[in-house]
C-alpha cells in the first residue's frame, strides 16, 4: 500500500541523512550510540508497549548479544557482520528457553521473574571466568561499529519493526495486550503471541548489545545490570506505550540529554530522573501516548477516506 | 431445505465453582442453521453455559460435542478455531484500537473450511487460517508479495461487516469511545468476521433502549438468515427471545427447567414461577401480550 511505501521510504531517507550528514568525530559517535539505543528500545517497545509485558531484565539480552559477538570476533576471528547477527540469534534462543516456562505469567508477575532472570544471566557472565573473563570485562573488541554500520542496522531493523506492527502480528499483539480472553476467543493462542513478541524483542536487544560491544571496544557484565534494564523500559514508557515512533523520540531525547550533560556526569542520573518526573507529570501517557507521530498529521491519519470518517473522526 | 444435522450437543454438563453449582446437568442440542435462545433470570448460569461451550472454563463433568467432535478438553482458542465465535455480556472490545481494527483483528483469523472437512462433518485438528486473509512472517516483515493485497482484502471484508451492523461511518473511532449500543454491534461484527459455524450472543440487548432492541432483533434475524449461521442467544428479557427464536431453553438456578417453542415456554408453569414467583394474576399480565 502507498502509505507503507511512504513510511519505508521516509525511514530510508532518515537513515541516509544520519549516515551521510557531515559531522565531527564526536558527533558521529553520538549518532552511532543513538542508533544502538534506538534498536534496543524498539525491541522493548514491542514487548512492553504493544504486547503489554513489562520486562525489567532486557539488558541481559543485550549482554548475550555483546558477549557472543565479542567472543566470536576476538577469539575465533569471525567477521563482525555474522557475529552481530549471531548475537541476536543467541539472545533469541535464550529468550525462548526463558519464555517457555515464564510467559504463562502475566502482568507484574512476569516483571518480577524477568528481574531475576536478567540478573541470573549477568551473574553467569560475571562468574564464567574462563569464557567471558568475568567481572574484569572483555577488552580488545574491534571497533566494527562505526556510524555507517550502526545507522545501517538501525534502518533495516527499524523498517522491519514498523512493518511488523502494521501487519497481522501487530494486531495480534495488541489484541492479547488489550484483552486476553477476547483474543483467545478470536483464535489467538495468547502465550504464543507473547512468545513471538519476546523473541523479536530479544533479537533487537541482542543486536543492539553486539553493536554496543563494537562501539565501546570493551564490555563488562556490570554494563548490563538492572539499571540498564530499567532504563530501556523507562525510555519506552517515556516515549509512550504503544507508540513506536514515540519510543524512537524518547530514546533520542534521553540519549542526547545524557550526552549533553556528560561533563557533569555524577549528576546525570539526577537529570535523568528529573526528566522522567517532568514527563510523567506533564504527559502521564508518555510523549506521544499510544499514537504514532504521523497520527498528528491530519492528512495521514486513519485508513478510511476523511469524508466517510468525518462523523467519528474526532476519536483516535 | 432439510438439514437436521446436530451442530452442538451438551451432554450432562456440570460446572461447579467450589461449592457453587453454577450449571447442573445441562443437556441440549442445537441443530445446524438453527436460531436458538437461552433464557433465565439473572444468575441462572446462562453465561457460564457460554463460557463452558467456548472453552473459557472446562466443565466439572459432562461433555460438549461440536460437529461430531468432542470439544470438552479444548482450550478457548482451539474451540474458537473450530468455528465457535461469541460476544460478551460485559463487552470485551480492544478499546484503544479503532472499530475497524477490532474487526480486522478477527478477519485475519478467518477459518478455512475445506469441502472435505464439511463432508466429514468436522474439522481436522490442524488449524489453517484462510489463505486469502493470511500471509507469512517474511511478508509482514518486508511488506512484500501478498501483504498489500491481503491487507486490502482484510480491510474491505472488515468494512463490509461494519457496514452490515451499521457502523461504517464510525470505522476510525476508538472502540472504547463508541456509545454502548454501537459497541455491542461492533462485537457482533467482530464475531462474524471469524466466519464462524456457531455464533454465541451473550445478552446482546443488555443496556439497550427499546428502539435499539428492536433494531437488534432485525440485525440478529438478518444475520442468521443472510449468513445461514447457527445462532445461540442468551437473554434475560423474555420478549426479544420470544420474538425471534423458535427454539428456547429456559434455565433457573443452573439447571434446565424447560425447553421448547416460545408457546410451550410461555405456558410452562415452572418458567412462569421462575420469572414471576407464584402469583397467578401476574402470570396473566406477563403472558397476555
Amino acid at each position: 500500500m502507498r502509505k507503507s511505501l511512504l513510511g519505508n521510504a521516509a525511514f530510508v531517507a532518515l537513515g541516509l541523512v544520519l549516515a551521510f550528514m557531515p559531522l565531527s568525530g564526536y558527533e558521529e559517535g553520538i549518532v552511532a550510540l543513538l542508533c544502538i539505543n534506538c534498536i534496543a528500545a524498539m525491541g522493548v517497545s514491542l514487548l512492553t508497549g504493544f504486547t503489554g509485558i513489562f520486562s525489567l531484565g532486557h539488558a541481559a539480552y543485550m549482554a548475550l548479544g555483546a558477549y557472543t559477538a565479542a567472543i566470536m570476533t576476538v577469539r575465533y576471528g569471525v567477521h563482525w557482520l555474522p557475529a552481530i547477527v549471531a548475537g541476536g540469534i543467541i539472545a533469541v534462543l535464550v529468550a525462548w528457553l526463558i519464555g517457555m516456562p515464564t510467559l504463562r505469567l502475566t502482568g507484574d508477575y512476569y516483571a518480577i521473574a524477568s528481574i531475576g532472570l536478567g540478573e541470573a544471566i549477568r551473574l553467569i557472565l560475571e562468574n564464567w571466568q574462563s569464557f567471558t573473563r568475568g567481572a574484569r570485562g572483555f577488552p580488545g573488541i574491534d571497533s566494527y561499529t562505526n556510524r555507517a554500520v550502526s545507522v545501517g542496522f538501525f534502518t533495516v531493523l527499524g523498517i522491519g519493526m514498523f512493518n511488523l506492527i502494521y501487519s497481522r502480528l501487530g494486531r495480534e499483539l495488541k489484541a492479547s495486550r488489550d484483552d486476553r480472553v477476547a483474543a483467545s476467543l478470536m483464535g489467538f493462542h495468547t502465550p504464543a503471541s507473547r512468545m513471538k513478541a519476546l523473541l523479536i524483542s530479544a533479537f533487537y536487544c541482542g543486536i543492539a548489545g553486539a553493536l554496543l560491544g563494537g562501539y565501546m571496544n570493551f564490555i563488562q557484565p556490570s554494563m548490563f545490570d538492572m539499571m540498564k534494564s530499567t532504563e530501556l523500559t523507562a525510555v519506552v514508557v517515556f516515549g509512550g506505550l504503544g507508540s513506536m515512533s514515540g519510543t524512537l523520540l524518547g530514546s533520542a531525547a534521553i540519549t542526547s540529554v545524557m550526552e549533553y550533560f556528560r561533563d557533569i556526569s555524577q549528576y546525570r542520573m539526577l537529570i535523568y530522573g528529573l526528566l522522567l518526573v517532568v514527563i510523567m507529570v506533564l504527559r502521564p501517557e508518555g510523549l506521544l501516548g499510544d499514537r504514532e507521530l504521523w497520527a498528528f498529521v491530519p492528512s495521514l491519519r486513519g485508513g478510511v477516506k476523511r469524508s466517510e470518517a468525518r462523523e467519528g473522526g474526532e476519536g483516535r | 431445505m432439510i438439514n437436521s444435522r446436530v451442530l452442538l450437543e451438551l451432554d450432562g454438563v456440570d460446572m461447579f465453582f467450589g461449592g457453587v453449582q453454577a450449571v447442573r446437568d445441562m443437556s441440549f442440542t442445537i441443530m445446524d442453521s438453527e436460531l436458538a435462545g437461552i433464557i433465565g433470570p439473572n444468575g441462572a448460569g446462562k453465561t457460564t453455559v457460554f463460557n463452558v461451550i467456548s472453552g473459557v472454563y472446562s466443565p466439572t463433568a459432562g461433555s460438549i460435542w461440536f460437529r461430531e467432535q468432542d470439544i470438552t478438553p479444548l482450550m478457548a482458542y482451539q474451540v474458537n478455531r473450530l468455528g465457535i465465535a461469541r460476544t460478551f455480556q460485559n463487552l470485551r472490545l480492544f478499546g484503544r484500537s479503532s472499530a475497524l481494527e477490532n474487526v480486522m483483528t478477527a478477519t485475519q483469523n478467518r477459518y478455512r473450511y475445506s469441502f472435505r472437512e464439511n463432508l466429514r462433518g468436522h474439522l481436522s485438528p490442524s488449524y489453517r487460517p484462510d489463505p486469502d486473509y493470511s500471509y507469512s512472517f517474511v511478508e509482514s516483515l518486508l511488506h512484500v508479495r501478498n501483504w498489500a493485497g491481503t491487507e486490502k482484502r482484510i480491510r474491505e471484508k472488515s468494512m463490509e461487516l461494519l457496514d452490515r451492523v451499521g457502523l461504517a461511518d464510525r470505522a476510525n473511532q476508538a472502540a472504547g469511545t463508541l456509545p454502548y449500543g454501537m459497541q455491542r454491534r461492533l462485537e457482533i461484527a467482530r464475531a462474524l468476521a471469524l466466519d464462524p459455524k456457531l455464533l454465541l450472543l451473550d445478552e446482546p440487548a443488555a443496556g439497550m433502549n427499546p428502539e435499539e432492541v428492536s433494531a437488534l432483533n432485525g440485525l440478529i434475524t438478518g444475520i442468521h438468515r443472510d449468513f445461514k449461521l447457527t445462532t445461540l442467544v442468551i437473554e434475560h428479557h423474555m420478549d426479544l427471545i420470544m420474538e425471534i427464536c423458535p427454539h428456547i431453553v429456559c434455565m433457573n438456578f443452573g439447571a434446565k427447567i424447560a425447553e421448547g417453542t416460545p408457546e410451550e415456554i410461555q405456558n410452562n408453569a415452572e418458567v412462569l414461577s421462575a420469572y414471576l414467583g407464584d402469583e397467578p394474576d401476574a402470570h396473566e399480565e406477563a403472558v397476555g401480550r
